[in-house]
């Protein structure tokens, strides 16, 4: 992976975040929590510099980011969509709606969209099951999504307006 | 609360407010507003009233009438028919389906009748965002008689006669583990609530601390009392914001009242609680491995004894419940343990909550007493299979259980008994499985998550689990070979041996027990390349049957990749070289003319 230079404002942020936990090794997952909200992502150039900044090694903070799923070292797209792959989503055909969606933008699961836009990621129960199966986009939850409604899906964040209509559709 | 003429409830909880309650109670109090109704309606937004299949929910207090499928255009007309002329509005009803009859109380629907909510006893009724409401309802009230006439050993004899179990899977006496942690010496000792809910299909640790979060705070307060602690944590998921964000209101609410921090209602009694952030790990929800990650490190099991009663966080004796267990407590201490104990089966006391998904036609949150048989749970309260097919399966346990066959249909649901029968409670997440589904590729599918799961310590789990996932998947390839059942068998059983952890040890579980009940649908895959179920797509193809095709190009139409080609009137063909089978086009014809074969 080629490397990145982290922006003056980028390694505030960290040192902010990891002051505001005392730089306290033990509280290495309270930063990274708190650097992955403002930053969005927590590459290596990041993960040094929390190590750094707790006095700790960098093989530590490597360990434990690798370990969380929800800790990622890729960047989300600017959409990023979540197919939910509890067992209720499943069985009412998350998979199928998942197969449609890496179809559609012809990206695997965990990769961003070659212009940045969409990201995809799978979860693991967002607790609407009554709603299986589930898509989230950011925030926004779609529920009962069939493989026929996910180009729509898509058109509505390409086309950049958000409607309701589509989310009733 | 009282001065309110009618109160309106609306869900809160995260599937309803998926489905647009929060713009519901927007729309509520926005006409309020113009008719003028301030001071004789209130809007409250509650967690979960359970009836996720019928959401959004709204429920008119006091006269009960419980409405489903809520849209925010529906609301000037409950508020104008309803609330100011008194009448209801019969299409928002909820309809029974046997009678097709509206039915305008929850008391008399199915869903509820066989329910009895202990640990859910306040989603649904209060703000969960409003201490007051909570103490409307005897809240703190247990943690009061606790610290005025209770001895801590009093407290804990009370809860083990109660004979309450751990909701979190596992089923270990509650009240011994709090005598265990009382009785060990310590300077210093920790109480936490284990909020990792990870088991994909279960909602129901969420949907408490969404509905109820006082209740869990008032029970740690209690544990620490009889303890000896003065220091609490809950580990929950970040991906739960809606939970976290009312835990902390509650927190905060807790501690403006007193009854969080020093002198808790004038005891010699101090204890506060912070909030731990889990990262996605399923394995964090085993207590060693949560601990370690409240730690700050990955959260990595360790061997069994030492338990966390004697040396937990930080070495210190640390007691670890589940927010379910929890939740049981201020009853316990209310009511008595001997009430509690009347409920039940012979071992196993109290309720059991269950997030009932899957092919079924009322998805939603349940709680039931113990000893309720399966078939009153799916079919009474479920509502029966959805799409009128056929019963298959239901699995209980997650990905640490096992399906159970409809000759378990009547057995008294227990600890005891679904472990007898192969399977276990688990957290609770109870998925039914029909004609449709693929025994083959369920336990695919759980073995893929746990394979992501696993957190790779020990070797049987890291290895052992990823073989068995690819024989799996050979054999849902239909590459399968005679003697790859009796290796899913063999390698099933070293696994569940010689692993570290409770991850580790259950994980072949649904595999085991799939091979046990449904080993026609093993050796049809192995031996006929064949899926009985329809699902596995390697071993499909959908055809067109040419005497039945009409031409009416639905299917062309249809198809999201153009892999079907035909003229308006003549016999459509599949391109099977573009087929992705998703069955579209067999679901919309009209003639029967889409086969799979």
């Amino acid at each position: 992976m080629p490397r990145i230079k982290l922006a003056e404002s980028a390694i505030k942020t960290i040192v902010e975040v990891c002051k505001k936990f005392d730089n306290q090794e033990s509280e290495l997952i309270n930063v990274l929590h708190g650097v992955q909200e403002q930053l969005g992502y927590l590459p290596a150039e990041v993960q040094e510099r929390i190590a750094q900044e707790l006095n700790m090694s960098v093989a530590k903070v490597y360990g434990v980011v690798t370990f969380y799923s929800y800790f990622t070292m890729i960047p989300k797209g600017e959409f990023p969509i979540s197919i939910c792959m509890g067992t209720a989503c499943y069985v009412r055909g998350a998979e199928q709606v998942l197969n449609e969606f890496k179809r559609q933008l012809k990206i695997e699961v965990g990769q961003p969209s070659s212009d940045g836009k969409f990201s995809l990621s799978c979860l693991r129960c967002v607790g609407a099951c009554g709603l299986a199966p589930v898509v989230m986009v950011g925030e926004k939850v779609y529920g009962r999504v069939s493989p026929q409604q996910v180009k729509q899906i898509i058109a509505e964040y390409v086309e950049g307006c958000s409607t309701h209509e589509a989310k009733s559709a | 609360m009282s001065e309110y003429n009618t109160q309106i409830l609306i869900c809160g909880g995260t599937g309803c407010q998926a489905s647009e309650s929060e713009e519901i109670g927007k729309s509520f109090r926005e006409l309020i507003g113009e008719l003028g109704l301030e001071d004789e309606v209130q809007v409250v937004v509650t967690g979960c009233f359970g009836f996720c299949e019928k959401g959004p929910i709204v429920k008119m207090m006091p006269d009960k009438t419980f409405y489903v499928h809520v849209t925010p255009a529906d609301t000037e007309e409950i508020l104008k028919e309803h609330v100011v002329k008194g009448r209801q509005i019969e299409r928002l009803l909820y309809k029974d389906p046997k009678t097709k009859q509206p039915v305008s109380d929850s008391q008399h629907m199915d869903f509820y009748k066989k329910q009895l909510r202990i640990a859910l006893r306040n989603c649904g009724f209060i703000d969960p965002e409003n201490i007051d409401e909570y103490i409307a309802r005897d809240g703190y009230m247990a943690l009061g008689k606790c610290l005025s006439e209770m001895t801590p050993e009093q407290v804990i004899e009370e809860v083990k006669k109660s004979g309450l179990r751990g909701r979190g899977g596992g089923g270990f006496p509650t009240g011994l583990k709090w005598e265990i942690t009382a009785k060990v010496p310590g300077d210093k000792k920790y109480v936490v609530c284990n909020a990792d809910e990870g088991d994909p299909g279960a909602f129901m640790d969420r949907s408490i601390l969404e509905g109820d979060p006082h209740s869990v705070i008032e029970a740690m307060a209690i544990n620490a009392y009889c303890t000896g602690s003065d220091h609490g944590l809950v580990y929950i998921r970040a991906e739960y914001p809606l939970a976290v964000a009312r835990l902390k209101t509650a927190l905060k609410q807790a501690r403006e009242y007193g009854l969080l921090g020093k002198g808790i209602l004038g005891a010699d009694f101090n204890f506060d609680i912070e909030i731990r952030y889990g990262a996605g790990a399923f394995v964090c929800g085993e207590e060693t491995a949560l601990i370690h990650s409240m730690e700050g490190l990955r959260g990595e099991p360790t061997f069994k004894p030492p338990f966390p009663s004697e040396h937990g966080y930080y070495g210190k004796p640390t007691n670890v419940n589940n927010v379910e267990t929890y939740a049981n407590i201020p009853v316990i201490i209310n009511k008595g343990a001997d009430w509690f104990a009347s409920i039940g089966t012979e071992k196993s006391k109290g309720t059991k909550v269950f997030a009932l998904a899957g092919a079924i036609n009322n998805v939603g949150l349940i709680e039931v007493p113990m000893g309720t048989t399966l078939r009153e749970v799916i079919y009474d309260i479920g509502g029966g299979i959805k799409g009128g097919k056929q019963f298959k399966a239901v699995q209980t346990g997650g990905p640490s259980g096992g399906m159970l066959t409809s000759e378990f249909l009547d057995t008294p649901i227990d600890y005891d008994n679904l472990l007898a029968a192969g399977s276990m409670m688990g957290s609770g997440g109870m998925i039914v499985l029909d004609e449709s589904d693929c025994m083959v590729a369920m336990a695919k599918f759980y073995l893929e998550f746990t394979l992501e799961e696993s957190c790779g310590k020990c070797s049987p789990c890291r290895i052992g689990n990823k073989r068995l996932y690819e024989i799996l998947e050979k054999i849902t390839e239909g590459k399968g070979e005679d003697a790859d059942i009796e290796r899913l068998k063999i390698l099933s059983h070293v696994i569940k041996d010689t692993s570290l952890c409770g991850l580790g040890q259950t994980s072949p579980n649904p595999v085991l027990s799939s091979i046990n009940y449904f080993i026609n649908e093993y050796d049809a895959h192995v031996k006929d390349h064949r899926c009985p179920a329809g699902q596995c797509k390697a071993l499909l193809r959908y055809e067109v049957v040419e005497d039945k095709c009409t031409g009416c190009t639905l299917c062309f139409r249809n198809c999201p990749v153009g892999a079907i080609t035909g003229e308006r009137r003549a016999v459509h063909y599949i391109d099977q070289s573009l087929c992705i089978k998703c069955g579209v086009c067999f679901d919309k014809c009209k003639f029967d003319a889409i086969v799979m074969v």
